[in-house]
């Protein structure tokens, strides 16, 4: 019988995260993926500034702390330094799409052979709930306590789509934790996160919807909800680009469904999909096939 | 390689760094170091090692940051407004005990300035240039041979005290070409048990680090890196002292200044005026010391720079205000030349001294 139990990845320092938080389920994944490699001892991870600066802290593998954004050119120097360690960065919306966004994209476009895992929860967390460059249309912050204004700050940054553009990246997927299915599928996608850097595959960057009930004003099970209802719709799941499989995305948005077997997809994980990807959609995934390839 | 070879000051940075065991090197173009850029971008895929153009000086300092995180031997390089952009990261790698190598060839400023050569970044370089209470290692090199025996230096101080180490060259000392022998004894590395490679199962994990938010946590931090600075301020301090044993005037002067002021000293000595040079080779930890001794012979200290009165303040520090000191100085990318310096030897002899 199996016991589910804490991974090892993960040290017994209590996290300081806050209720309803879902830190704590990414952590979570990300060390079960070091676990079920078998790559422990072999990892070195990047911690960001943000919520989740404490991080070295709750690894068990060896740790850094970078300055604000700058994860990625840490993780490149490391990964230069001793390719045969596998190095992935845990970063925030405002570290990695704002302040850290060139370092990201040059990371991206080296197809740096690292992994990295981007908490995007539309908010600046630690320093007390302000825009963030992924804060939605409308949301309410700290600095946009009218409602963020597209004509005053613009849209909201859609990183997986924009990297997506780029012919660097080995793997761009976006996933969410505000459900079982969805954990699962996180889960998923972060272990192949971490498979792709092992098969010196290249960039691989797992961007994960997540809960910030204390900035957001909201509950925990009314952040989960509102994942769902506000989040998804304008950052639709879906892997983004996945260059091993074929998966390219492009001008026309959307991502290929995890969900849809590949089959059932039009592009059969084929590159003949003329670059397009399937635009799956949050949820549903019913248009899988329909507009993508049928562009070719 | 015993015999001479004729080279760029640049390049015999980049080829010393190669010599003593750095096989990483990141870095972004400016003026008037991109020498250093090319060169270990020839050489680096040749023998085994990484040169990469970072995205920024930002990313390239940090990019350092990482390479110095996983234990090895690593240099960057710039020219002062990317120097200014690395300031934080060199900050990071003072505050997490990181032992990285920084070359600045200075050039004129403040701002985008110009691309001819200067001293005006010797407070940023000495002062620390980025935030928080830190200081660097800082080597002044005044010939192509010691940009290259400099390099080999700062590699060994880096590693011994486990902090950054700065070259503090100048666009003269970067674009002169002199032979330069590279006949140097390499000690190699010393082990790194503190470093990220992985804890292969065998240890807890090693973290390196700068954030401490208790803050009785942080000031023992601070404390116990001042006193590995009391040490390398005891120990390290290095200075070229020329014809100052009896000198009644001392000129103090560090890089392409100091060479212009000793031929200065030699045609004051013709003149009949006891001039000496004391010239600072490494200006973090100053050699105060040997500055102050000199001070019970000497009447007058001048301090000779390409920067509008930096390194003067070290010289009053140092003498402790016994002596007057005076500034002879050039700026915006001007290089004094001797006649410049022996007339401000000869005001100070005219008035006996004072």
């Amino acid at each position: 019988m199996t016991v589910f139990k804490k991974p090892h990845a993960l040290t017994d320092a209590p996290f300081h995260y806050c209720p309803g938080c879902t830190h704590g389920i990414i952590h979570r994944l990300v060390a079960q993926a070091i676990d079920e490699l078998g790559i422990e001892g072999k990892t070195v991870g990047v911690a960001p500034v943000g919520c989740s600066v404490m991080a070295y802290d709750y690894f068990s593998c060896d740790m850094t702390e970078a300055a604000h954004g700058r994860a990625p050119a840490v993780a490149t120097g490391l990964k230069r330094a001793n390719p045969e360690n596998i190095v992935f960065t845990y970063q925030g919306d405002g570290d990695l799409a704002s302040i850290g966004t060139a370092e990201t994209v040059h990371a991206a476009a080296r197809n740096e052979n690292i992994t990295v895992i981007f908490i995007n929860n539309a908010i600046y967390g630690m320093t007390g709930g302000q825009m963030a460059p992924t804060s939605l249309v409308g949301q309410v912050t700290q600095t946009s306590p009218y409602g963020r204004d597209p004509a005053l700050c613009g849209y909201p940054v859609k990183i997986c789509e924009m990297l997506s553009e780029l012919e660097g990246p080995e793997y761009l997927e976006r996933v969410a934790v505000n459900s079982v299915k969805n954990v699962n599928a996180a889960y998923k996608a972060i272990k192949k996160a971490f498979q792709n850097q092992i098969e010196g595959r290249g960039f691989s960057l797992v961007e994960v919807l997540s809960a910030c009930p204390t900035n957001w004003g909201k509950t925990p099970s009314e952040s989960l909800k509102w994942i769902d209802s506000a989040m998804i719709p304008y950052y639709p799941l879906g892997v983004y680009k996945d260059r091993s499989a074929g998966i390219f995305g492009g001008k026309t948005g959307g991502a290929c469904d995890r969900s849809e077997s590949a089959e059932k997809c039009a592009c059969s994980g084929k590159a003949d999909c003329g670059g397009r990807p399937v635009n799956a959609g949050s949820s549903n995934g019913s248009d899988c096939g329909k507009n993508a390839c049928g562009a070719k | 390689m015993s015999d001479k070879v004729l080279m760029k000051g640049n390049e015999a940075i980049a080829e010393a760094a190669i010599m003593a065991g750095c096989r990483h090197y990141f870095g972004y173009p400016i003026t008037p170091q991109t020498e250093i850029a090319a060169y270990m971008a020839r050489r680096m895929p040749k023998i085994g090692g990484t040169f990469l153009q970072a995205e920024s000086e930002v990313a390239a300092i940090n990019m350092v940051y990482g390479a110095a995180s996983a234990g090895v031997r690593v240099m960057t390089s710039s020219s002062s407004p990317g120097i200014s952009l690395k300031s934080e990261g060199i900050s990071y790698l003072a505050g997490a005990d990181l032992p990285a190598v920084i070359v600045n060839a200075q050039r004129g400023g403040p701002g985008l300035g110009g691309i001819q050569p200067s001293q005006s970044d010797y407070f940023q370089a000495t002062r620390g240039g980025g935030h928080g209470d830190y200081h660097m290692i800082v080597l002044a090199p005044a010939s192509v041979q010691e940009m290259a025996s400099l390099t080999i230096k700062a590699f060994d101080l880096a590693d011994k005290w486990r902090t950054p180490c700065m070259i503090l060259a100048d666009g003269t000392t970067g674009q002169m070409m002199e032979p330069v022998s590279f006949d140097f004894d390499i000690a190699p590395a010393p082990e790194k048990p503190w470093a990220l490679t992985g804890t292969q199962g065998k240890r807890a994990h090693n973290i390196t680090n700068s954030l401490y938010l208790s803050p009785e946590e942080l000031e023992t931090h601070n404390f116990n890196r001042f006193k590995k600075y009391d040490e390398i301020m005891k120990t390290e301090p290095i200075a070229e002292e020329y014809k100052a044993d009896d000198a009644d005037i001392i000129l103090v002067a560090f890089g392409i200044a100091s060479r212009v002021s000793k031929n200065a000293v030699d045609e004051a000595r013709g003149a009949g005026i006891k001039a000496g040079l004391i010239r600072p080779i490494t200006l973090w930890p100053f050699p105060s010391d040997i500055l102050f001794k000199h001070t019970e012979h000497a009447r007058h200290f001048i301090s000779v720079e390409l920067s509008m009165g930096q390194l003067i303040e070290d010289v009053m520090l140092s003498t402790r205000c016994r002596r007057p000191v005076t500034l002879c100085n050039r700026a915006g990318g001007m290089i004094p030349v001797p006649s410049q310096i022996l007339q401000a030897i000869q005001n100070v002899a005219a008035n006996g001294g004072n």
